[in-house]
């Protein structure tokens, strides 16, 4: 201890998180990660904002069991066929991120990062009732730049002679910028980034938060009680100690586990029908990708194909092997207790429709599966970004259930502008906002993945 | 400027070698100096700045000129003359449409591909080993996809087997 210098603790507490830091961003996935780095690249001077990366599980994608993140275990695939015209846009400036994403994501002496992207496009497949919606999407994403085309059933026989086309009226393929990536390897050079900039990253549970609140009242005359959160207590893994971390703005990234996060916070604590009252709508919700093997299937020229009833597969690899899965409905939701997975669902749920839209798929031999978190939006499956509008400075990036991953650039540098200039500046995501759960304003997305 | 800087620290270098006598970067264009016997104008390089300045100069521009020759419809190559620039008919040209480009060698990337797009009657494409040009551009390829006939990627480093899997757009 020199004389002037703070005075710490006199025991090392170096594997503590700091007693202080600007930011703390719970949830050290893809999404956490994006939010970080470009909080740290939007600054106005280096150095000017302290970051601390909060994650449950560091081994994310290895250990079957524990698998907190929903990154590793994602399909990886991106495209713009969305009808929401904000999703179109961030895919877009994803795309463009990914495409230069060693001018983004360079640390000197450390490996570039190699996305192997497969640029091969993706083919949604709708039927008689969707095709007049289709079309709708299809000229609004041709109007933000995506390079889409409609194919007719003829079409689609000529260009992919492996597909049975009955019950299929239209179909929209991308035709650039629109493929699979390894997911993996884009979290990797995220964190390594991140690092080099400064962000703390560190191993714990978030068990509490210090709040204060004030009565206020709105220009109407209402009496609202907000809340600022002022610590957070940070739990170390498998011990009782935690320490609380002085904050001035709380991210909420924490995946398929934001609604424990924002309980913890008192967000839904009231009488339900209103503000106080509205819970945040993102439960974890299991998902299965199967991954098999079909010499006779379709070949190099697959794209990811979305057919109408939620089956999608994309070619993995050289070597004739296909990943797939299908979102259930409602009632078929699995249990989201363990990551078990149940081997009859592709059996009984995925396997007959492979077969009627690819008959060449009668011949596959599943060779592995695997099971990951959706952070699902049980609303209207759309994310949530943007303040908490009683919680004033919690920040939420989360609940995109399924497409967080191909959004993440964007959507990091969305919240980043939100939390240092206080408004969207590249993407107007004002229609992500908390409030569409109390106004009852629905954001549906036409299909997801 | 980073290229005269750079010829100052090719400089010193070399003249911090021949001071300490063995050491010093052996990086620079010279060859093994240990066996063979130097020629007149190596020799000059080594000891002024500007005979090396020169040299660098001259092979930019042989380079340069190696590249990018076109092919109108019907005619035959039109390529830079060896100062660099292209003849004058090529003015007259502006109405024909381009039938062949060759790219070899050259530094084009993915914004550089989108002037090539436009060229809908472009029947051969020449991008051997082009550095820059990866999966992301072939990508782009398919805007391309009624005319082109003959496409050559011989030598690009990037192009890995997942940009050939979307080249099935070309028919």
């Amino acid at each position: 201890m020199m004389p002037g210098k703070q005075w710490g603790m006199p025991f090392d507490t170096s594997y503590l998180p700091p007693t202080q830091s600007d930011v703390v961003i719970i949830g050290g996935g893809i999404l956490g990660l994006s939010v970080a780095f470009w909080l740290k690249k939007l600054e106005s001077r280096r150095g000017a904002i302290r970051v601390l990366v909060v994650e449950q599980d560091h081994t994310f994608f290895f250990s079957q069991y524990s698998r907190a993140s929903s990154t590793g275990p994602s399909v990886g695939g991106i495209w713009q066929q969305f009808s929401v015209p904000e999703n179109v846009q961030l895919s877009r400036f994803s795309i463009n991120f990914l495409r230069n994403i060693n001018e983004h994501l360079a640390v000197v002496d450390a490996p570039l990062v190699d996305l192997r992207f497969s640029p091969s496009g993706c083919l949604l497949l709708a039927s008689e009732k969707d095709a007049a919606t289709l079309e709708s999407n299809v000229n609004m994403q041709r109007q933000e730049g995506a390079k889409v085309c409609l194919m007719s059933p003829e079409q689609l026989r000529n260009k992919f002679p492996w597909i049975n086309v009955e019950g299929v009226a239209l179909a929209s393929y991308g035709m650039e910028d629109e493929g699979w990536f390894d997911a993996w390897s884009l979290f990797e050079g995220l964190r390594r980034k991140v690092q080099s900039m400064g962000v703390l990253l560190y191993q714990g549970e978030v068990t509490r938060f210090i709040t204060s609140s004030s009565q206020m009242e709105t220009t109407s005359g209402e009496q609202v009680v907000l809340k600022r959160i002022h610590k957070v207590h940070v739990k170390i893994n498998k011990s009782l100690e935690y320490q609380p971390v002085e904050c001035s703005v709380v991210i909420n990234a924490a995946g398929a586990w934001s609604g424990k996060v924002a309980e913890l916070a008192g967000i839904g604590k009231g009488l339900p029908g209103t503000l106080q009252g509205t819970k945040l709508p993102v439960e974890p919700r299991k998902r299965y990708v199967h991954l098999w093997h079909c010499p006779q299937g379709p070949g190099l020229e697959t794209p990811l194909v979305a057919d109408i009833n939620g089956v999608y597969f994309r070619r993995e690899g050289l070597g004739s092997n296909y990943l797939g899965g299908c979102s259930p409905t409602e009632e078929e939701e699995p249990d989201p207790t363990n990551l078990e997975v149940d081997h009859d669902f592709f059996q009984n749920k995925v396997w007959p429709h492979l077969i009627q839209r690819v008959p060449s798929f009668k011949t596959l031999k599943v060779k592995s599966a695997w099971a990951g978190y959706y952070d699902y939006n049980t609303f209207d499956q759309n994310g949530v970004v943007g303040p908490h509008p009683l919680v004033v400075n919690m920040y939420f990036a989360t609940g995109f259930s399924g497409h967080g991953l191909q959004h993440s650039p964007g959507i990091g540098r969305a919240v980043a502008e939100m939390v240092l200039e206080g408004e969207f500046k590249t993407i107007d995501m004002s229609p992500f906002f908390f409030n569409r759960f109390y106004l009852e304003e629905k954001l549906q997305e036409y299909r997801i993945l | 400027m980073a290229a005269p800087r750079a010829f100052l620290r090719l400089g010193a270098r070399e003249w911090n070698g021949r001071a300490r006598g063995i050491h010093g970067a052996s990086e620079s264009a010279t060859p093994d100096r240990g066996q063979k016997k130097k020629t007149l104008l190596q020799f000059l390089s080594d000891h002024f700045r500007d005979v090396q300045a020169l040299r660098e100069y001259l092979l930019q521009k042989q380079l340069s000129k190696s590249n990018w020759k076109n092919r109108f419809q019907d005619k035959e190559w039109i390529r830079a003359n060896e100062r660099g620039s292209f003849p004058t008919e090529f003015l007259n040209f502006r109405e024909v449409p381009v039938e062949a480009v060759d790219a070899s060698g050259c530094t084009i990337n993915y914004q550089g591909m989108s002037n090539l797009l436009p060229l809908k009657k472009l029947r051969s494409l020449s991008l051997e080993r082009c550095p820059h040009v990866d999966d992301w551009c072939l990508g782009r390829l398919h805007l391309l996809a009624h005319s082109l006939q003959e496409l050559s990627l011989a030598g690009c480093p990037q192009v890995s087997e997942r940009g050939l899997a979307c080249l099935h757009h070309l028919q």
